[in-house]
């Protein structure tokens, strides 16, 4: 597997790169070549980059109702509300008469619009700001014409032109038609608003757009398409990855009422890539009756190499590897020789299961094909991607399918895999068109994942007299993403290792990365915050077990740690990655690591009294660069049942669009990161997931959910780069609730989840 | 044929009486407000009223509610409570995704029919059958008792 080529990759851009043998032809190149390609960064590195034509975004109505259109799937973190936000406040528009439409599927006209890697605001920023400040300059430029007046007389404002030296006042509705004639303004020559001028940017004021439709129950997600003549699908799939139907008899499934039609799904041989599993569908006129015949199935199925896959005894395949050298991917100083001559050593291994995201909405997708045409309606991180697929299964032009994006019940991840959009296809294609909704149900979700990856994190430090580490070595195994797409890949990706393995920012002389070979039984794919909970919780928790062991605070060790406010190349740290963003733009800045990790301390009241069987615990990661400390505060019961009490959380982001939704996304990362720390675990037995509903895959419920979370953010500067949200707050809960429950009890949790492991 | 009262209108629906209520608002009445999340009474996105008492629609057959009043999500904030409680999900920014919130609403309306004014400890037991995969749950104790606040100052 060629590491470069995969260094700045979008899931799709290396999909693209798979398909057309891109990924052969790129490791042919003569090293020259590749040399002079200058390496493209932020939204200039994904698929299509970006626009900024007012033209296609924003369309003013004579009535003064200005659309905005948002091209970023909405799935909760705001989107809809934060992107035309961006666009309004530099239109200067009355956000009261502003309406928000979702783009379809279409890059070339939108630009990117992959939702996924928590890029959308900071990739998006700069062209709606220019999107918006174009708009406005064509109002203006069409007022000054209508009046006669030179355009440095006018200025807009508040859903209106204004004439300064006279007070004449025009409404956008009056200059509408005018202002869409006007020529777009060359880039260079357009007026940003200064940020003090920011109505709406960095204020929290406006409400979501979507609220009053999601509270009333009018909000469409995928699920809820429908349309006429519409069958309702639910089909079953192979229980094992890289099985298929051997036989099957649908005589009982056609004489259940209701049932209209059985179709076969052609199977799919490893890797698995975005297409459907296989398997046999049942289309009924309500999802009920597809259900129940889904139940009279008599399916065979061939289960394949992967039969024998056991989580108990792959558990402890990896540690044997985690236990042995393998391929080197950071080395400096000289770890063995530091850690031979130390005062002491120290070593630990971590475990963290394979997840599942269960959306609360499950996959879902409806397709019609008419004429030649098709439609595909559902919730979909990436929408040109789910075109394309579609579009090359069906054998036709990508410019004969529309997507029509919805709102997402939950992405985190899944929903960038466009499997369940291309069975609706293969379905609407098999009944000539029809309209087809394909619903997976909940054990569907869980049996047919593109499951988070399985890890052993093995560490070791040999440590100076004071405790302090000077040798770190640190082994990382775990089946790679990119096995999904390529069934020989055994090693991490940069991308994957880029997410707080090999980028460690440590003042330690002495760093060794290892990454061992693991192989993949299951489709592996992204999972909210990706490699970065697996080594967040392993490098985070293993400062903290040396912390202990030298007895220091954890907080003072932890900044020790990290060392003096310094900026790393990332490159320098052999992450070639760094999130697609430049080395330049975004160096590693531990100054503002340690900023976080002080200002969650001191708002979190570190070092306070606490009651009895209550502790304090603190985690700091960098990913999606953006910096995030956490103190959780747990209490635990003579019985072992932990509940949280508070959690704080810190974070720099840079400067925010939308400080409530980046609150929101916070409180949710910290819910979803106990909620991984506490119950939830994917296992296999017999190649086949044991968990089948909410009852063995357990997810957080309000009586897991802290009492109270308070997050704090550190103030950014809008003319510098900006970073992630809606995955950074995941990584350092997890450590730093087992840091706490250390701290509670003095166990020290090493494997996830914690489950029972403290039950008395 | 089975007869139907759905937010106060009378509807027939053709499907056999075992049909989970679930599906039937959905697939045959068009009410989609109500939705799947788990199909086993596990995470309570499905959560409709049947005569006042909040009922998981996913595993309650069509034929055990022929005479009962029905009530969903579309129609919860016909009533003060209803209305608060919408009101204050908005005013809290309660929703991400947005997708259980419709369950969580529609258990929030019957907690606070009961309990005007409860205390953690009822909100955490009422709330304790509704998931929220985004983990909304601090924001949706602030609405419920911001709702409840409301309702008492209009009492």
């Amino acid at each position: 597997m060629n590491a470069l080529i995969l260094a700045n990759v979008s899931r799709r851009r290396f999909l693209q790169g798979m398909s057309l043998g891109g990924l052969v032809l790129a490791l042919g190149y003569p090293s020259a070549a590749r040399a002079q390609e200058a390496k493209k960064y932020g939204a200039d590195g994904m698929p299509n980059g970006w626009v900024d034509n007012p033209l296609v975004f924003v369309s003013i109505a004579e009535d003064g109702t200005v659309t905005i259109v948002c091209h970023r799937s909405e799935m909760g973190q705001g989107i809809r509300t934060g992107m035309p936000m961006i666009v309004a406040d530099e239109i200067e528009a009355d956000w009261k008469r502003v309406r928000v439409v979702q783009a379809p599927g279409d890059e070339k006209r939108f630009g990117n619009q992959d939702t996924d890697g928590s890029r959308s605001t900071r990739h998006f920023f700069e062209p709606m700001r220019r999107c918006g400040a174009a708009a406005r300059t064509m109002l203006e430029a069409a007022a000054a014409e209508r009046w006669k007046v030179p355009v440095s007389e006018v200025a807009a404002k508040n859903h209106e032109v204004v004439h300064r030296p006279t007070g004449r006042r025009l409404g956008y509705g009056s200059l509408a038609k005018a202002a869409a004639s006007q020529p777009v303004p060359a880039r260079e020559t357009l007026r940003l608003k200064d940020p003090k001028q920011f109505r709406y940017i960095g204020k929290g004021q406006l409400k979501l757009v979507d609220g009053r439709d999601i509270a009333t129950g009018k909000a469409q997600y995928g699920i809820d398409t429908r349309l006429d003549g519409m069958l309702y699908a639910v089909v079953a799939r192979p229980p094992v990855y890289g099985g298929k139907v051997a036989s099957f008899d649908a005589a009982e499934a056609l004489k259940v009422p209701g049932v209209e039609r059985v179709v076969q799904i052609e199977d799919s041989p490893p890797p698995a890539h975005f297409n459907p599993v296989g398997g046999v569908a049942v289309l009924a006129r309500n999802t009920w009756a597809a259900m129940q015949g889904r139940r009279a199935l008599k399916i065979t199925w061939d289960d394949g190499p992967n039969a024998g896959y056991d989580s108990a005894a792959f558990k402890a395949t990896l540690e044997e590897s985690a236990r042995k050298p393998g391929k080197v991917v950071r080395n400096e100083g000289d770890f063995t020789a530091a850690a031979a001559s130390a005062a002491r050593r120290h070593e630990a291994e971590y475990y963290v299961p394979h997840l599942a995201h269960a959306t609360m909405e499950p996959p879902a997708a409806t397709v019609r094909i008419a004429n030649g045409k098709c439609e595909v309606w559902g919730g979909f991180q990436s929408p040109q991607g789910t075109r394309d697929q579609v579009a090359k299964r069906l054998g036709i032009s990508a410019d004969d399918v529309t997507v029509h994006v919805t709102l997402l019940g939950g992405g985190f991840g899944r929903k960038s895999k466009p499997d369940y959009a291309i069975e609706a296809a293969v379905l609407s294609k098999a009944v000539g068109g029809k309209p087809v909704k394909v619903t997976w149900t909940r054990e569907d979700d869980l049996h047919n994942c593109y499951y988070h990856t399985v890890s052993v994190e093995h560490l070791e430090a040999g440590v100076d007299g004071q405790g302090k580490p000077v040798a770190w070595l640190h082994r990382s195994v775990a089946p790679t993403i990119i096995s999904t797409f390529n069934a020989a890949a055994k090693n991490e990706a940069p991308f994957e290792l880029g997410m707080g393995v090999i980028n460690v920012p440590f003042a330690i002389p002495n760093v060794r990365i290892e990454n061992p070979e693991a192989t993949a039984h299951t489709r592996i794919g992204w999972f909210r915050s990706v490699s970065n909970i697996p080594h967040a919780f392993a490098v985070q928790s293993f400062v903290a077990e040396l912390a202990a062991a030298a007895g220091r605070d954890q907080k003072d060790f932890l900044l020790e740690v990290i060392g003096p406010a310094r900026q790393m190349n990332p490159d320098a740290l052999g992450d070639t990655w760094n999130h697609g963003e430049s080395p330049e733009r975004y160096p590693v800045d531990t100054g503002r690591l340690r900023r976080v990790v002080e200002t969650v301390a001191r708002e979190a009241g570190w070092g306070k009294k606490l009651s009895k069987g209550h502790g304090l615990g603190i985690a700091a990661h960098y990913s999606f660069v953006s910096y995030i400390a956490a103190v959780v505060e747990v209490a635990v019961d003579d019985k072992g049942v932990v509940t949280i009490p508070r959690v704080d959380m810190a974070v720099d982001c840079g400067a925010t669009v939308n400080p409530d939704r980046v609150r929101s996304q916070m409180e949710g990362a910290c819910v979803m990161g106990l909620g991984l720390a506490m119950l939830g675990e994917i296992s296999f037995k017999g190649g086949r997931v044991e968990q089948d509903n909410f009852n063995s895959y357990e997810v957080p419920r309000m009586t897991e959910a802290p009492r109270e979370i308070r997050v704090h953010i550190i103030p950014g500067d809008y003319s510098k780069p900006m970073g992630g949200v809606g995955e950074p707050g995941v990584p350092p809960i997890p450590p730093a609730l087992c840091n706490a429950i250390f701290a509670a009890t003095g166990k020290r949790i090493r494997r996830l989840p914690i489950r029972d492991q403290l039950k008395v | 044929m089975i007869a139907l009262d759905i937010n106060g209108k009378r509807q027939n629906v053709d499907v056999p009486g075992e049909t989970p209520l679930l599906w039937t608002l959905r697939d045959e009445l068009g009410l989609t407000g109500t939705k799947f999340g788990c199909g086993m009474a596990l995470c309570g996105a499905c959560t409709v009223h049947v005569d006042g008492q909040a009922v998981r629609s996913c595993i309650t057959p069509i034929s055990v509610v022929a005479n009962k009043k029905v009530v969903t999500i579309e129609a919860v904030g016909t009533d003060s409570v209803g209305k608060a409680l919408q009101a204050a999900w908005i005013d809290v920014g309660v929703p991400q995704c947005g997708y259980c919130q419709a369950g969580q609403i529609m258990s929030a309306a019957v907690l606070l029919k009961r309990t005007p004014k409860p205390t953690d400890a009822q909100i955490d037991e009422a709330m304790s059958g509704n998931i929220c995969r985004c983990g909304t749950y601090t924001r949706i104790r602030v609405a419920v008792k911001q709702a409840a606040a409301k309702q008492g100052g209009a009492r």
